[in-house]
């Protein structure tokens, strides 16, 4: 529901960013999403095409990439990636316990921007 | 010939804005030593029934507030008012969660030093409130019977970031086909630290359990020395969107 939201933080941030640069326009940002996140790429893009009208971002494509979550195994400490399914019930690859804690999986990083 | 394509590093973490606010409120807790809880479920989960509740339940060990987020009305923050309880109403706009900055607009409108306990009614969402940290010590999911056994299956997320949740209208049981055991079993193994009680709002059933478990966190919390140190949150281990 808060993609409008995010999606206008995603562009300020570009936007941000193409200063000092020459830029005739930006054709592709890519983005780190964690598995727990439940924002849809679809409506992002959507969004963004919108926002982003009249700027160097108007048509740039947003390349998600989505990444497993990391967990840490309380019993053996050892920290394993799971995604988002396997996140329902997570089981320690090393020691088979399933009590765990959450280390990273709502990452939202803007990794770079291919520019012209 | 075509120009090349460059590329531009920007590596920025979207929410990271939040996260510092969050924490800077946090901070702030410390020093006012007031235990905010994040209160999140779906909308006519019994959220300000059980708020009440709990108050009437430990009101004369605790000195209550409430902030209440709602994206249109304030009936919610007058059914507080109404009872002598410090409310303050944020109006969200549209906004289908609460973030850190928000709450501590709402938090500077209360007088901090002169309350124990605020609780923090988000928005009626199970989707979008559990991405944001508000800046909370401590976050609460009610869910009741009448919703259904099967929401941490669709909503994974709120149950993974909640400390605490209240199986609520437990009244309703017999008339359901809820399973508390297939519950558990499905909220357990998205969050193995998560406590779980069940309670009615409506006739006070489980209230003594919960009524301890809240205390013992805002004692804790409270009664801790001021480190000006930021408090690892839930979200915040998280590594925050």
């Amino acid at each position: 529901m808060h993609e409008l939201q995010i999606t206008e933080r995603i562009l300020d941030i570009v936007l941000k960013h193409t200063a000092g640069h020459e830029i005739s326009r930006i054709v592709r940002i890519h983005l780190r999403i964690g598995a727990l996140s439940d924002l849809e790429d679809e409506w992002i893009q959507h969004y963004f095409n919108y926002l982003s009208k009249g700027t160097v971002a108007e048509n740039a494509e947003l390349a998600i990439k989505r990444v497993g979550a990391q967990v840490r195994c309380r019993p053996c400490e050892s920290a394993f990636e799971v995604t988002r399914e396997e996140l329902k019930n997570p089981q320690c690859p090393d020691c088979g316990e399933r009590d765990w804690e959450l280390i990273s999986g709502r990452e939202y990083v803007i990794e770079n921007m291919e520019v012209l | 010939m075509s120009d090349p394509v460059r590329l531009i590093e920007i590596k920025e973490e979207i929410h990271a804005d939040n996260e510092r606010v969050a924490q800077t409120l946090r901070a702030n807790l410390q020093k006012t030593k007031t235990f905010v809880l994040n209160v999140m479920s779906s909308p006519g989960a019994g959220k300000t029934t059980t708020l009440l509740k709990t108050i009437e339940t430990l009101g004369d060990r605790f000195r209550f507030g409430v902030l209440e987020a709602d994206i249109e009305s304030s009936v919610d923050a007058e059914r507080i008012a109404a009872r002598g309880i410090p409310a303050v109403q944020l109006r969200t706009g549209g906004f289908c969660h609460l973030d850190a900055a928000m709450v501590t607009k709402g938090l500077e409108a209360m007088d901090l030093d002169a309350l124990d306990i605020v609780m923090v009614e988000n928005i009626g969402n199970l989707v979008c409130p559990a991405e944001f940290d508000t800046g909370a010590i401590r976050n609460l999911t009610i869910l009741s019977v009448p919703e259904g056994d099967d929401k941490p299956l669709k909503y994974p997320l709120m149950f993974t970031v909640s400390d605490v949740l209240l199986v609520n209208k437990i009244d309703y049981l017999p008339f359901s086909d809820f399973d508390l055991e297939a519950l558990r079993r499905r909220v357990l193994a998205l969050n193995p630290q998560i406590q779980i009680f069940e309670i009615s709002s409506k006739t006070g059933q489980g209230f003594d359990k919960w009524a301890v478990w809240l205390s013992r966190e805002a004692d804790t919390f409270i009664s801790a020395p001021d480190t000006s140190r930021p408090m690892i949150g839930k979200f915040t281990s998280v590594s925050r969107c």
